[in-house]
């Protein structure tokens, strides 16, 4: 319930976009149509999913204060935190390296359709943010990790889907002034949905 | 980037003509995230600054070694390392700005703006260009984060550096800080008119 709960809440109030502005980057340049945009998307919340809990099995096993106690009680006061990122980023580029090479075995036409933005996720802010949030809000088990990832990916899904549907209209039916178009009416929309998205603020189940 | 480049203009194009944020949309996030107020929006730019002019240094020395194959996971822990260093100094010397800036310093790593130099120049060009890239385009990075943040401070906050700004009679007549601008949304709406007012000026970086 607890897991559900977070779950939904990593959708819409904890929404990568809208709250944090992770993985903006790629949230503005890939949204010009629906079906790259859904892509992206799905490979976005596929990396959230796997890489959160193997960086929480790595913060809490390895990098933590005393995480090394399983060691035995020599490591007990080792504390490797400041090693955090870089282990997150390996974790996260070598996911992304194995996942690609894994799709491409599989399912060639996944592959097609993917491929292109599977390297570029690796650096999207997103996917690190997510382990960085996960390693401050001190998440209880794997299975919460896994949630909280599944939610933010939804959520990060469900943004990209939206902005690129409203760019898909706004570039046959508008009549924007020209400054502003392309990447300036981008901007102002997002504002506009980040601002809906605050109603959301305060749900519980 | 074969050409000869002029090194006045690797140092001075990216503040407007070919700035990172408002022209090459990169490194977004952090620009919305960091800039409810000015202190923090500044501390962020200078992390940036240091990081990115290295990080591109040391790039660049590396160049030719590095395995094309590899390369963007040599790139990643060049950064990565980079902004640990970072990170620790500022826990020591700067606590209360790193506790505001929580993860963000971390996402350094995935500023776009560090892959899209190192990529684009450092990877190409001698250490000293390199360094004037990194700089000119971090400060390019750090002005949209001031302007943003003196904006949002000002009018949010009505304060700029933690130092109230507007007088007492003006609260008394009946003036009233913003709430919205410290919002998170308001930061992208500052930035598009940012965007607005330079390609009004700059007509050729119209799209379309």
């Amino acid at each position: 319930m607890e897991n559900l709960n977070l779950f939904i809440r990593s959708i819409f109030v904890d929404n990568m976009i809208f709250a944090y502005f992770l993985g903006m980057c790629s949230f503005l340049a890939v949204s010009k149509n629906v079906k790259t945009a859904l892509g992206l998307g799905v490979a976005v919340t596929f990396m959230l999913v796997i890489t959160l809990p193997v960086n929480y099995l790595l913060e809490t096993y390895v990098l933590r204060a005393g995480a090394l106690r399983w060691l035995g009680a020599e490591y007990a006061d080792v504390d490797l935190s400041f090693l955090s990122l870089i282990m997150f980023i390996a974790v996260i580029a070598s996911m992304t390296q194995l996942v690609e090479m894994a799709v491409e075995k599989f399912s060639p036409s996944l592959y097609a359709s993917l491929g292109i933005f599977l390297p570029l996720i690796a650096v999207n802010c997103a996917i690190l943010g997510g382990s960085l949030f996960m390693q401050q809000r001190n998440f209880g088990s794997v299975w919460t990790a896994a949630c909280a990832g599944a939610g933010w990916g939804a959520g990060w899904l469900l943004a990209i889907v939206a902005i690129a549907a409203i760019r898909e209209r706004l570039a046959s039916y508008s009549n924007i002034p020209r400054p502003l178009r392309g990447i300036g009416i981008t901007f102002i929309i997002t504002a506009l949905m980040g601002i809906a998205f605050m109603s959301f603020l305060g749900i519980k189940i | 980037m074969a050409e000869k480049v002029s090194l006045k203009s690797v140092l001075f194009n990216p503040l407007s003509r070919n700035n990172p944020v408002v022209v090459q949309v990169l490194g977004i996030c952090s620009v919305l995230a960091v800039t409810a107020k000015l202190e923090p929006a500044i501390v962020m730019g200078v992390s940036v600054v240091t990081v990115l002019a290295f990080a591109n240094v040391i790039i660049s020395l590396l160049r030719n070694t590095i395995p094309v194959n590899i390369r963007i996971i040599v790139q990643l822990v060049v950064v990565a390392g980079l902004v640990v260093i970072v990170d620790q100094l500022l826990k020591a010397y700067a606590y209360d700005a790193s506790k505001q800036l929580s993860v963000f310093i971390g996402l350094i790593i995935t500023n776009c703006i560090l892959m899209g130099r190192l990529e684009a120049f450092a990877m190409s060009n001698k250490p000293w260009p390199a360094f004037l890239d990194g700089v000119g385009n971090g400060l390019g990075y750090t002005i949209i984060l001031v302007i943003v943040g003196f904006v949002r401070e000002l009018f949010g906050s009505g304060t700029l550096l933690g130092y109230a700004v507007f007088p007492k009679w003006m609260y008394d007549a009946g003036y009233v800080n913003n709430g919205l601008m410290i919002l998170p949304p308001m930061a992208l709406i500052v930035v598009a008119c940012i965007i607005w007012a330079q390609r009004t000026k700059d007509k050729d970086l119209c799209e379309e």
